[in-house]
């Protein structure tokens, strides 16, 4: 953790949130990294130019992934609650993105508030559990413990729903082979709706929402309430005794992680039109911590870094190596935690910034 | 003087171990007292009685005229309660400045905030160290950024528990003398302490623990006079 916050007081009130951009709570400031920043985003934004339509629309299943990540780097990352749970709330979001789609279907924008309320949802679910652990005095490693759980409870029961009398309205939830032919997010349009199938459309909305996200992350964490969060992960008693009510605090970052997940999870399912209990299950749940460990869980920038790269590993991995796949994904987070426990990718950023003020000498 | 504190019949036992036994005790709105004690008299437990850490068998806490028996810690804090831990508790990972900002932003802001966190630098001489991580800080000065964060939060009543623990006897001093600054601004302070030419320093008034009660009270002569306080601390007492 360095410090950057110069505090210059509030001379620019109404552009104080943009000062946040950059902050104790997060890596790179200044023009350099922004510069690097804006580069990356256009890359990002002519790669669709020089890429065929499928590696496009892979790179935006990629993408999807991240807000999970991102919510799962608050959680455990900044806030200190190790949390398997991310699945849980990816899963129910995008369930209830199928049902709301495979009932009301994809005209007028319905898509797009079935994606809201599936957001809500999870983020609501997330608030009803968050609220029983913390309030419950549920600390350290059986957060982990009893978010694991709810993950597997809820794959279980919706493996079991197989059964024609399993449904809702008129969405079949089709028990371990999940629910499919759910709408993709379509788009009111002139002259006609616009379907976003896995392909360029579909990722620049992607990019746009990712860059948002990301953003505003930086500005939650750098703002009083991310300074309370990374106090309560170093000492959460001494937090409530300077009159902060921790448990609060936990909880609605744990619904603001849920809430991201619930992003991916809704996004997920209207990418590839389905949805299945294995999204909730034991090797769903674990992935999220590697992404989050190998890039860098204290440090957003390096969690969706991490994230991006892990994904594509994994990918290639998994279509070269079949199921050896995960056991390098195990190897993978074993490396990290001996060799760099900060993350890969902050102990990379953490060198390039020691060779580069050496240079600077 | 009016009572800013008062406490009426307060109970607590773990089982068969009494830590607090009807201990009846007050505080005037201003005042800087202290509380000694062998160890195990209950001095801790009295404090984390008061900060609502532990909920009383018995006997009710009454803060600046309102009944705080059962309020939660952090809403006691807000009530103008405030407390400096003998291991210090402070956020080791985050700079000085960090730490201070947790400490003032719930009810600061902009310049405010800014100003204040200036000020609690200069009086406890942290201003050259304020990019550094609390944890690399030597003991002293991890104790006296504990005394800003807890002043921070513009308390009405600090709790310090043992203050200058660890601390040598030139870091003592000058800790003594913030206290007695503090005092002047109007803070009233209750510290537990074992070193005696500290309380002498700092306190006009001492109260006696002795297995969870109150043994006795009085100013420091008195004290350093009673002879049974010298009994339970030396465990007899000399005719000589």
């Amino acid at each position: 953790m360095t410090e950057t916050s110069n505090g210059t007081g509030s001379s620019q009130p109404r552009l104080a949130f943009l000062r946040r951009l950059e902050g104790p709570q997060t890596m790179g400031r200044g023009p350099l990294f922004w510069g690097a920043a804006a580069v990356a985003v256009m890359i990002a934004v002519v790669y669709p130019l020089m890429a065929d339509a499928w590696t496009v629309g892979n790179t935006a299943y990629f993408m999807i992934w991240t807000f999970m990540a991102m919510g799962l780097g608050l959680v455990w990352g900044y806030a200190g609650a190790l949390s398997f749970g991310q699945t849980a709330f990816f899963g129910l979001a995008g369930y209830t993105y199928g049902v709301l789609t495979l009932n009301f279907g994809a005209a007028y924008g319905l898509t797009i508030v079935a994606l809201l309320l599936s957001v809500a949802l999870g983020a609501l679910f997330a608030v009803v559990i968050g609220y029983f652990m913390f309030y419950g005095r549920i600390q350290g490693v059986f957060i982990g413990i009893v978010t694991l759980s709810v993950t597997l409870v809820m794959e279980t029961f919706m493996s079991q729903t197989a059964g024609p009398q399993w449904r809702i309205g008129e969405a079949r939830l089709n028990g371990f082979n999940g629910m499919s032919g759910i709408s993709p997010l379509t788009v009111p349009w002139p002259g006609g709706d616009l379907v976003l199938f896995p392909g360029p459309i579909l990722y620049y909305v992607l990019l746009g929402l990712l860059v948002l996200c990301y953003l505003g992350l930086r500005i939650l964490l750098n703002s009083p309430f991310g300074n309370v969060l990374v106090a309560i992960r170093e000492n959460p008693h001494r937090v409530g005794m300077l009159g902060y009510d921790v448990r609060l605090y936990q909880m609605l970052a744990f619904a603001i992680g849920g809430g991201f997940a619930a992003l991916s999870g809704a996004l997920y399912t209207a990418w590839g039109q389905y949805i299945t209990p294995s999204s909730m299950g034991l090797t769903a749940a674990a992935l999220p911590i590697v992404w989050v460990a190998v890039g860098g869980r204290r440090d957003i920038t390096a969690t969706l870094i991490g994230t991006l790269a892990v994904l594509y590993g994994f990918q290639a991995l998994t279509i070269y190596g079949s199921q050896y796949a995960l056991v390098v994904m195990g190897a993978l987070l074993l490396f990290t935690v001996l060799v760099a426990p900060q993350g890969l990718v902050v102990a990379g950023m953490n060198l390039v910034a020691r060779l580069f003020r050496r240079a600077q000498r | 003087m009016t009572k800013l504190l008062q406490v009426s019949g307060l109970c607590k036992a773990f089982g068969g171990v009494v830590v607090a036994d009807k201990i009846d005790f007050s505080l005037s709105a201003g005042a800087m007292h202290c509380l000694i004690g062998p160890n195990g008299a209950g001095k801790s437990s009295f404090f984390r009685l008061l900060l609502g850490e532990h909920a009383p068998d018995a006997g009710t806490i009454t803060f600046d005229g309102d009944d705080i028996t059962h309020l939660r810690s952090f809403q006691r804090i807000r009530r103008g309660i405030s407390v400096k831990f003998q291991v210090p508790g402070i956020f080791k990972a985050l700079s000085v400045r960090q730490n201070l900002e947790v400490a003032f932003q719930s009810h600061l802001s902009g310049s405010q905030l800014e100003q204040t966190i200036h000020e609690m630098l200069e009086f406890t001489e942290l201003s050259h160290v304020v990019a550094t991580p609390a944890g690399v800080l030597s003991h002293g000065q991890q104790q006296w950024l504990e005394i800003a964060m807890a002043v921070g939060v513009e308390p009405k009543l600090l709790l310090l528990d043992e203050p200058t623990a660890g601390m040598s006897p030139d870091e003592t001093r000058k800790t003594g003398d913030m206290l007695n600054e503090l005092n002047n601004r109007g803070i009233t302070i209750l510290a537990v302490e074992h070193d005696m030419a500290f309380v002498e320093q700092i306190s006009k008034r001492v109260t006696v623990l002795h297995f969870g009660s109150i043994f006795a009270e009085g100013t420091i002569a008195e004290i350093v006079d009673h002879m049974g306080v010298q009994e339970i601390y030396l465990g007899t007492v000399d005719d000589g």
